[in-house]
Order: C-alpha cells, then sequence, then structure tokens
C-alpha cells in the first residue's frame, strides 16, 4: 500500500525579491493524512496552489509517483490524482447531491444525455464510501439543505468520483460545529481506509493532530517541523512547538 | 470493506438512500414551480369561468389562443435557459423580426420553403451566437448590451426595408404552410410543432449535459470553472439556443400571416419575460422550470383574451396583466425557498 505518491523538493515561490515559500521538502505516502499546519502567512496557501498547479514554482522539483513532472500546471495536477477542496467548498447550492458530484464530468449516453440511473447509483456508492449516511438525505437532495460538515461531504465525494488519490483540504473545519467536524473526520478517516491520501491544513491544531498521521509544520516559508504523531506525542507539544517558533526565547518546544 | 465504514453502517439503521424518498414525492419536489403556476392558471380560467360563463365554455376562445401561442412558446423555453444560467435577453424580438425577414427575402427569390425556414433558423442562431459572443467575451451586461442589440437589429430592418412589409401570398398553398401551420382535427399544427420545441427544450433542460452545465453555471459559475466546465462557451450557447427559438418564432408568425412585417416581433418582448417568471423561473439563476414556463406562456396568453372575452373592456387587459403577474410572484414566492 504505501509508497510515495506526491514529493516536493526544494520548491520556492517568490515573488521578485520576496520568497512566499524557500525551499520546501515536503511528501505524502499513499494512505496517509498528512497535517499541514503553519500560522498566517507562512506559506501554507501558495503551498496549497502549487501543488494544484494555480501558480507555477519559482525553482525546485514536483515528482509525482517517483517520476519528476516538467511544466507543472493545473491540468498536470489534476492527471496527477490532486483534487484540492477549496475553503468555500465550491458546490452550486441550489442543485442536487448527483449534480455536485458529477459537475463537469456528468457521466451520459448517447449525444450527450445524461445517464440519470448511473449518476444516481455511482452517487450513492460514492455517499458510502466516504460515510454519507442519514436518513434524510438522498443523491437528488439539494445541498443547500445540508449542514456545512454534509457539504464538505459532497466536496470529498466529487474529489474521489474524479479519481484523485491527494486530496488537499484547505481549512476544511473552520466554521464548523463539533459534531460537524466529527463528521468531516470520519469521511477523511473513510477515505484515508480505501488508500487515498489526505493534506489537511488546518488552523485548529487540535483537530489536525487529531486526525493526521503525521505533522508538517511551515513557519515563514520553510518547514519548520516533520514529525509522526508517536514522534509528537501530544497536541500540547505541538502547540507548544508552534509557540517556541513564534516566540524563539519563549517557551521551550519539541526538538525540530 | 473496512472497519470504519462496518461500523458506521452499524450506527445509522437506514443506508443512504432509502424507499421514504419516493418517486413521487421527488416528482413533486422538482416541479414544485410548475405545479403552483399550474395552480394560477386553473385559478384564473375559473374566475373567467364564473365571470364568464358561456365564453369559457365553447371552444373557440381556446382555439384563439392556441394560434397565437406556439409563437410565445418558442419563446419562452429557451429565456428559461437564459434566465437559469445568469443573463437575460432583451434582443430576441428584433432576432424573430430579422430572421423572419432572411426567411421572406428566401421565399421573395423562390427559394424552396423548406431552404427558406432552414435559412431562417441558421440567421437566428447566428444572430444569438453574435448577442451572446458580445455579452459574455466583452463581459458586457446583458441587460444593456442585449437592449442595444435589440435597437441596432430593428432599427437596420427599418433602414433597409424603408418599413415596408412583404407579402408571401404564395405561400398559401405551399408544403410548407400546410405541414407547419395547417390544421389536424380542428388543432393548429403548429401548436404540435412548439409543443415539440418545448419537450425537446425541457429534455435538453433537465436531462443533458448541456442543461445541467447551464444549471451550475448560473447557479456558481466559480465552482463550475474550478471543475473544468466552460463557463463562456455554455453562456454563449443559451444565447444561441435563445436566437434558435426566436426565429423559429419568427417563422411561425410569417407563416400564419402570409406576411412579414418589418415589425414582427415586437409585442412578444414583454409577454415573454413575464411567462418566464410567471411560470416559476425565479430571477437569480442557478434553477428555471421549462414547464413552468410554457404553463406561464399559456397563462399570459390567456389574460387577454380572457378579459376582453368577458366582457370588460379593453382598457383593463393591462392592469389584469399586472395583476396577475404579481400575483403569481408572490405565490412562487411563498412556495420556493432560496438556497444560498
Amino acid at each position: 500500500m504505501s509508497g510515495r505518491l506526491i514529493e516536493l523538493r526544494n520548491v520556492t515561490k517568490s515573488y521578485g525579491r520576496v520568497f512566499a515559500v524557500g525551499g520546501i521538502n515536503l511528501h505524502v505516502d499513499r494512505g496517509e493524512v498528512v497535517g499541514l499546519i503553519g500560522d498566517n502567512g507562512a506559506g501554507k496557501s501558495t503551498l496549497i496552489k502549487i501543488l494544484a498547479g494555480a501558480i507555477p514554482p519559482t525553482s525546485g522539483e514536483i515528482l509525482v509517483r517517483g517520476v519528476p513532472v516538467a511544466h507543472w500546471n493545473a491540468s498536470r495536477s489534476r492527471d496527477a490524482g490532486i483534487e484540492t477542496v477549496f475553503q468555500d467548498r465550491a458546490l452550486a447550492v441550489q442543485q442536487s447531491i448527483v449534480r455536485n458530484i458529477f459537475m463537469g464530468r456528468e457521466i451520459t449516453t448517447w449525444l450527450g444525455f445524461l445517464d440519470v440511473r448511473k449518476q444516481r447509483t455511482e452517487g450513492e456508492r460514492l455517499m458510502r464510501e466516504i460515510g454519507f449516511t442519514s436518513k434524510v438525505f438522498a443523491p437528488d437532495s439539494i445541498v443547500g439543505q445540508l449542514s456545512g460538515g454534509e457539504r464538505q461531504g459532497v466536496a470529498l465525494a466529487r474529489a474521489i468520483y474524479n479519481k484523485a488519490d491527494l486530496i488537499v483540504m484547505d481549512e476544511p473545519t473552520t466554521a464548523l460545529s463539533l459534531t460537524e467536524t466529527e463528521k468531516v473526520f470520519r469521511f477523511v478517516r473513510a477515505v484515508r481506509e480505501g488508500g487515498r491520501s489526505i493534506l489537511f491544513i488546518g488552523h485548529n491544531i487540535h483537530h489536525v493532530y487529531d486526525i493526521a498521521d503525521r505533522f508538517v509544520v511551515i513557519d515563514r516559508g520553510r518547514v519548520a517541523l516533520q514529525a509522526t504523531k508517536a514522534e509528537v506525542g501530544s497536541a500540547e507539544r505541538l502547540i507548544a512547538f508552534m509557540e517556541h517558533i513564534a516566540h524563539p526565547q519563549g517557551v521551550a518546544g519539541v526538538a525540530a | 470493506m473496512n472497519g470504519i465504514l462496518e461500523r458506521m453502517e452499524g450506527d445509522v439503521p437506514a443506508p443512504a438512500v432509502q424507499a421514504g424518498y419516493s418517486g413521487r414525492r421527488r416528482f413533486l419536489a422538482d416541479n414544485r414551480a410548475a405545479a403552483g403556476t399550474l395552480v394560477v392558471f386553473v385559478a384564473m380560467i375559473s374566475a373567467f369561468m364564473v365571470a364568464s360563463p358561456d365564453v369559457f365554455t365553447s371552444w373557440e376562445i381556446y382555439n384563439s389562443v392556441l394560434v397565437t401561442l406556439p409563437v410565445a412558446l418558442c419563446l419562452t423555453a429557451p429565456l428559461v435557459f437564459i434566465v437559469t444560467v445568469g443573463e437575460i435577453d432583451l434582443s430576441f424580438p428584433a432576432t424573430m423580426g430579422f430572421s423572419a425577414w432572411v426567411f421572406a427575402l428566401l421565399i421573395q427569390a423562390g427559394a424552396n420553403p423548406f431552404v427558406a425556414i432552414a435559412g431562417a433558423l441558421g440567421t437566428g442562431t447566428l444572430l444569438g451566437l453574435a448577442v451572446g459572443s458580445l455579452v459574455v467575451y466583452a463581459s458586457l451586461s446583458s441587460l444593456i448590451a442585449t437592449l442595444g442589440m435589440n435597437y441596432m437589429l430593428r432599427g437596420l430592418i427599418l433602414i433597409v426595408t424603408q418599413g415596408k412589409s412583404i407579402a408571401l401570398l404564395d405561400l398559401r398553398d405551399s408544403g410548407a404552410a400546410r405541414l407547419f401551420t395547417g390544421e389536424v382535427s380542428g388543432l393548429p399544427v403548429q401548436m404540435l410543432w412548439s409543443l415539440g420545441f418545448v419537450v425537446f427544450a425541457g429534455l435538453l433542460f433537465n436531462y443533458h449535459r448541456f442543461g445541467a452545465r447551464v444549471h451550475v453555471v448560473g447557479d456558481n459559475p466559480d465552482s463550475a470553472a474550478q471543475m473544468g466546465i466552460n463557463t463562456r462557451l455554455v453562456r454563449v450557447a443559451t444565447f444561441a439556443f435563445m436566437g434558435l427559438g426566436a426565429s423559429l418564432a419568427g417563422v411561425f408568425t410569417t407563416l400564419v400571416n402570409f406576411t412579414w412585417w418589418p415589425t414582427t416581433g415586437d409585442g412578444y418582448l414583454l409577454p415573454a419575460i413575464a411567462s418566464v417568471f410567471v411560470g416559476g423561473t425565479p430571477t437569480w439563476g442557478g434553477i428555471g422550470t421549462i414547464t413552468g414556463g410554457a404553463l406561464g406562456a399559456l397563462t399570459v396568453a390567456f389574460i387577454q383574451t380572457g378579459i376582453v372575452a368577458s366582457g370588460l373592456s379593453g382598457f383593463y387587459v393591462q392592469f389584469f396583466n399586472g395583476l396577475i403577474i404579481i400575483l403569481a410572484l408572490l405565490g412562487h414566492r411563498w412556495n420556493q425557498k432560496r438556497y444560498r
């Protein structure tokens, strides 16, 4: 199962003389949840955009399954199986769950007519795969009726349908209630069980600690810490480390 | 199956989709707006019947509506696409006049009527493409840009024709006229053709990739673009489809009257737009209903005929027109919920 899915080697992004990302080494293995933590302005968003191919890196190498990919861009990123679930969730809220999942990739029969039945059964299967089980909602339910956590589920189902091997989740638990957050965690775990990988970006270190197998802390465009859950030990130690890099003279943290 | 999923299915007794959400309930949910429009229409007809039972229990009044309705249907169905994708088109009356003009000129030049019809439909589609491209690629407001196009195209017609109409009396005995505007057991044939067009539009809207994309582009264009949909192309295509519908409407009016007027299409702007909204398509884009639009066109077509036929003077027409539009909108507001 394991194997390197994607690897960034010494990736930088500079705007003029300012480095938003200054030489990052980062990798995500198959079936692993990596938590990406960093303060505002640490370079998280830039990193996500580079992964999604929305902005090109200034220098460095991107390897997909061990093979370097030249001219990295949005379609290369997609071909590599990377799907980003953005913070705003990017769903069409007046449409059904099915229509959202198959947005832009409709299953059709002849002359572009929709295979309604197949979309329904496939949508149902995807919803079950991510543990989207509810008494109230069906594949035809309107997304606007769903809670924030369930909308995350729809966005995840779409990413899975698009055969994403790596799902990048940009602050998926922001503005969600406790139970909704738990729901998102369940989706994430189910996705990992299915052998897919997740890069989980979060502000709430407790959330990230709970869900991730491995942590990458970035600070001012550089990786400040890479550690597994066992190495970190507790969320408190992770927080202490974050405080340490923010105020180096203050609290003693974990060694990088 | 993995452990987590099994555990979760254990927690929740029912699977994701259960029998409770039956086909009938889904049908009602999908057609809520159209059902509301049907209620409006039935209420209006009932009022007319009470007001003037003699007129409204005879077939003639319905037959006279069936002659004008096909034109309205050809305009309303594509207009639902336009509104759903988040735009508006005010240029279709001129497109209708322009394509009918091409039809009349071709007939005058001795062309086969079927060739002339094809020429008109092609002209309408091209004009729609042009209007759509102007709106989409120049990023203009469709409200203002299509208003401008309407004036310009109509002005062009008037300049070239000097306001003169074209009589097409030769058409009267042509096969094309019989095929498209004859009668089948007392029913105007164009009614069947336009119903066919509405069904086609409905299938396209609800069960085709194009319709699905019209919905999501109107709902959340950013999201649609992120998912790789060419949102500009989808928007331009809805304008082209509107052009096609307008040219069809133009051909029908010209075939029925055996005459092309430089004002052809002028009177249809506001009734067609009213039909879309009376039909239950909201103004904000993302959702719409073809069935509702067709029922809306039926309602709007009946208002005028109905008021005059029930013995009120023509001065009442505008007032009741407005009243029914407002009442229908209030009804839909109550009937439909907006999701954000």
